[in-house]
């Protein structure tokens, strides 16, 4: 199968005949087409990342922690970027970077488990699906555009499904020797958990190989890793990869800046290690909520509402904006009293910049992607 | 069904190699309620709170000093690699506490004569998750299980939530040892100084208790709850580790590492949570709110709901939730009233092998069935554990590692446990003969299929890398 792609891809007719053909024909013949759905886990502090500094109420808000931002890029008259996201800030100068502020998933509560399991289950209630969004994207996809991947020991939530994803997590041990997986391969032939999980496994490791000793830890590493896997003919197109330690309850200053920092390095070694393929990437950045508005008494901030997700990539619709219905700071404008206040779905952020990336229609991405909505 | 497969694996961590004959499984099992020693042998060495919190301190003193050093003497390259260095040293103090102490348990768990006991030791140390993700915690994790966790493991659950909270691992990892009162004497000193920001309220325990320790998530409770039990928490903090004024207002006699309840950094006042006023003076509030969530009946729900799913499969049935739950309410949290109840029901011993061993039972269940040390005596456990997948106490949440088959049956995990008993068959391959060791090991689990591709491998390595890579081994 990965030989048979190869080719096709190889003899430039599919490559040639899809770039004649125009919106939903294009997706489906098979593209060069590329998505890597980046979570950040812990609840990212939105209001950090893409600071409101023209908001009269942030500084008061914010008090100390309020210059977090100063030497950021000024995205606009409203928002300034964390100054860690540097690399960030020069594709959204080239207009390769779209912030949407004030978002949330349906959920309202405050606890991460739940949080996440919205945003990556894509349901209408905590533990409502066991299946994710990336996972239903992929059925709208042809073929060889489904090749997906999790950086990760096992398939996190959003790419489960009824197609069969794989999972890298970056080995130190020794490789096992031909034999004894070939053996493993008949003993696991039967057993309808492990055969393809085993499958899956050979594959990867086999493409995986070149990059050895890559411990995709830090965040360059991992964006380089992940370039890697999906930038082969017959590497994976959708890529998910997590990142955790968003969590910043204390100490918030330094630890939030570290975090960004590794994001802005993933994001610059995504676009580096894919090159001219980076034209056809979409990366969309999202965690489950916010934070508090308010800084609480350890320098950090609380489980919050609304916040930021980026899409960055080489063909955006509303690259170098930041769109947001900004409901403002002051108290009485607070979700709660407390938290920014979600103005905008962030389902239907995903969903439209998705349909627009692989030019499907919208209305059927949101009804796949978000079937309880 | 393979019942003795089911009461080594599922119950306990795999057969040794020189375990006695099991008899009956139920029997066997309700024994080590009372055979359980909350302090084995392989534990007793390790190191105390006090030093570890002494290590803890001189590590940030020796970076603070560093730091200032490194700004004073404006530094050439190679003297900044110097500096480094002695960082990296620095820290290998504390950090050893942390080494130290996985492999211990890892030599606790392959010894134990309880493996039953000691999987339940393993089940509530990872439901009152802590991380050793942040470096006050690191330190104290394996404290965490040997002193709060082993101890109460057969006693009451509030007890065993009580010690749970009061470590100083829970009260570092979830911000509480920093969290003041808005209007304790402390935080209205800060603010009459008007100099700067007064300390104030960090709500992160106060809701992980209630969320994942007690009630469960979605069981009624508020934000109001949750801020008004935080405060109720507050003057609850660790001596010696956390930098800044609350430090100043220890007891004199304090040790380092010891928890501590500071009167001045408390909330005042009476506090509503759940619908019930709570105006117990200093800790005394706390603990009552405490006492109540762990009898609540949702926290019998939570509780029963996440030991069906450990001893079943994902989706446990709702007939032993259920009696689980009602054994909960009964008995106040009696927990020994639980296990029994869990071996005598029928759920846990009628589905076939079908959870997926965690990284941890599996390496433990390997190690066990081994009469030559699987591992050289060079092996880092804790890196081990974490190229497993698995590091041990570090979940990366307060949720502990979810307890699913999808958690851990990963295409990348199958395939590194394949290597690692590769490795291990080709370190001892030729001292342990597989086809003996099967039966033993897959007891009535071992299939004709199992049995005859032990037989054919090419050598005897790779035989016995293939029994622990059998579908039988890898679940439980």
């Amino acid at each position: 199968m990965i030989l048979s792609r190869r080719s096709i891809i190889l003899s430039g007719i599919t490559v040639a005949a899809a770039g004649a053909l125009p919106g939903f024909a294009y997706a489906a013949a098979g593209t060069p087409k590329r998505l890597v759905f980046v979570i950040q886990r812990g609840a990212a502090d939105g209001l950090a990342t893409v600071a409101p500094t023209g908001d009269p109420a942030f500084a008061a808000a914010r008090r100390a922690m309020a210059d977090e931002t100063a030497g950021g890029a000024k995205l606009d008259a409203m928002f300034t970027l964390h100054p860690a996201l540097a690399q960030t800030a020069g594709l959204y100068t080239g207009k390769q970077a779209h912030f949407a502020h004030a978002v949330a998933t349906a959920y309202r509560d405050r606890s991460h488990f739940d949080g996440q399991n919205m945003l990556e289950g894509g349901g209408s209630r905590p533990y409502g699906r066991d299946d994710g969004w990336v996972g239903r994207l992929l059925t709208l996809l042809p073929a060889p555009e489904r090749d997906a991947i999790a950086i990760a020991p096992a398939v996190p939530l959003a790419l489960r499904g009824s197609v069969q994803v794989g999972t890298y997590a970056p080995s130190r041990l020794p490789q096992a020797d031909a034999d004894l997986i070939a053996r493993l391969t008949a003993m696991y032939a039967d057993d309808p958990l492990l055969h393809p999980l085993w499958d899956s496994a050979v594959k990867t490791q086999e493409l995986a190989s070149d990059i050895g000793g890559n411990n995709g830890r830090n965040g360059a590493e991992l964006g380089k890793l992940a370039s890697s896997l999906m930038l082969p003919a017959d590497g994976a197109r959708v890529m998910m990869v997590e990142t955790g330690g968003w969590d910043t309850h204390s100490g918030q200053r330094n630890r939030l800046a570290a975090q960004l920092r590794g994001l802005d390095q993933l994001i610059g070694a995504l676009q580096t290690g894919l090159g001219p393929a980076w034209n056809d990437t979409l990366v969309i950045v999202a965690t489950e909520f916010g934070r508090t508005v308010e800084v609480n008494g350890t320098g950090g901030t609380d489980h919050g509402t609304a916040s930021t997700a980026m899409l960055l990539g080489g063909g955006l619709a509303m690259g170098g904006k930041v769109s947001a219905d900004w409901p403002g700071l002051g108290a009485a404008a607070r979700y709660e009293g407390r938290d920014l206040k979600p103005t905008r779905n962030l389902e239907s952020v995903i969903a439209s910049a998705v349909a627009h990336h692989y030019a499907l229609d919208p209305k059927r991405v949101m009804t796949t992607l978000y079937p309880d909505a | 069904m393979a019942v003795q497969y089911l009461a080594a694996n599922r119950f306990g961590l795999g057969r040794r190699f020189d375990d006695p004959a099991m008899g009956d499984p139920k029997d066997w099992l309700i024994r080590q309620i009372g055979d359980y020693d909350p302090a084995p042998a392989a534990i007793a060495d390790l190191a105390g709170r006090e030093a570890i919190a002494t290590a803890y301190a001189e590590y940030r003193d020796e970076r603070q000093a560093m730091r200032r050093e490194a700004k004073n003497a404006e530094m050439r390259d190679d003297d900044g690699n110097a500096v480094e260095a002695m960082r990296r040293m620095s820290r290998a103090g504390f950090r050893r506490h942390y080494g130290e102490a996985a492999s211990a348990r890892l030599a606790a768990a392959v010894a134990t004569p309880t493996p039953f006991a000691e999987r339940l030791v393993h089940f509530w140390s990872n439901h009152f998750a802590i991380s050793a993700d942040k470096q006050t915690v690191v330190g104290f994790a394996g404290n965490y299980e040997n002193d709060a966790i082993r101890p109460h493991v057969m006693g009451k659950f509030s007890d065993l939530l009580s010690a749970a909270v009061h470590h100083p691992a829970m009260l570092l990892f979830l911000d509480q040892a920093q969290s003041f009162g808005p209007d304790s004497p402390f935080a209205a000193r800060v603010r009459n100084r008007g100099k700067r920001q007064a300390p104030g309220l960090n709500e992160n325990l106060a809701r992980e208790i209630m969320e994942l320790h007690t009630l469960g998530v979605r069981a009624g409770y508020t934000q109001a709850d949750v801020t008004n039990f935080a405060k109720a928490l507050t003057g609850l903090t660790v001596a010696g580790i956390g930098r800044g004024a609350g430090q100043r207002l220890m007891p004199a006699d304090t040790r380092p590492g010891e928890t501590v309840f500071v009167d001045r950094l408390h909330q005042p006042g009476a506090l509503t949570i759940l619908g019930k006023r709570y105006d117990q003076p200093g800790g005394r509030q706390a603990e009552a709110v405490l006492r109540d969530l762990a009898v609540h009946p949702a926290t019998a729900r939570h509780v029963a709901t996440k030991l069906a799913r450990h001893f079943t499969s994902d989706e446990p049935p709702a007939p032993l939730v259920d009696r689980l739950a009602q054994d909960f309410e009964r008995t106040g949290g009696d927990l020994p009233s639980l296990y029994r109840t869990l071996i005598a029901s029928p759920e846990p011993w009628t589905a076939a092998p079908t959870m997926f061993k965690s990284p941890w039972d599996w390496t433990v269940s390997m190690l066990r069935a081994l009469k030559t040390p699987g591992l050289g005596e060079r092996q880092n456990i804790a890196a081990m554990f974490a190229q497993l997948g698995q590091p041990v106490w570090r979940p990366g949440s307060p949720k502990g590692y979810d307890d699913m088959v999808a958690t851990w049956a990963g295409s990348a995990a199958l395939m590194q446990r394949v290597e690692l008993a590769s490795r291990i068959a080709g370190r001892i391959g030729d001292r342990a003969d597989a086809r003996q060791l099967a039966p033993l090991v897959l007891a009535d689990a071992l299939t004709p299929e199992t049995s005859q591709a032990i037989a054919r491998a090419d050598s005897p390595g790779q035989g016995l890398a293939m029994l622990f890579a059998s579908p039988a081994f890898l679940r439980r």
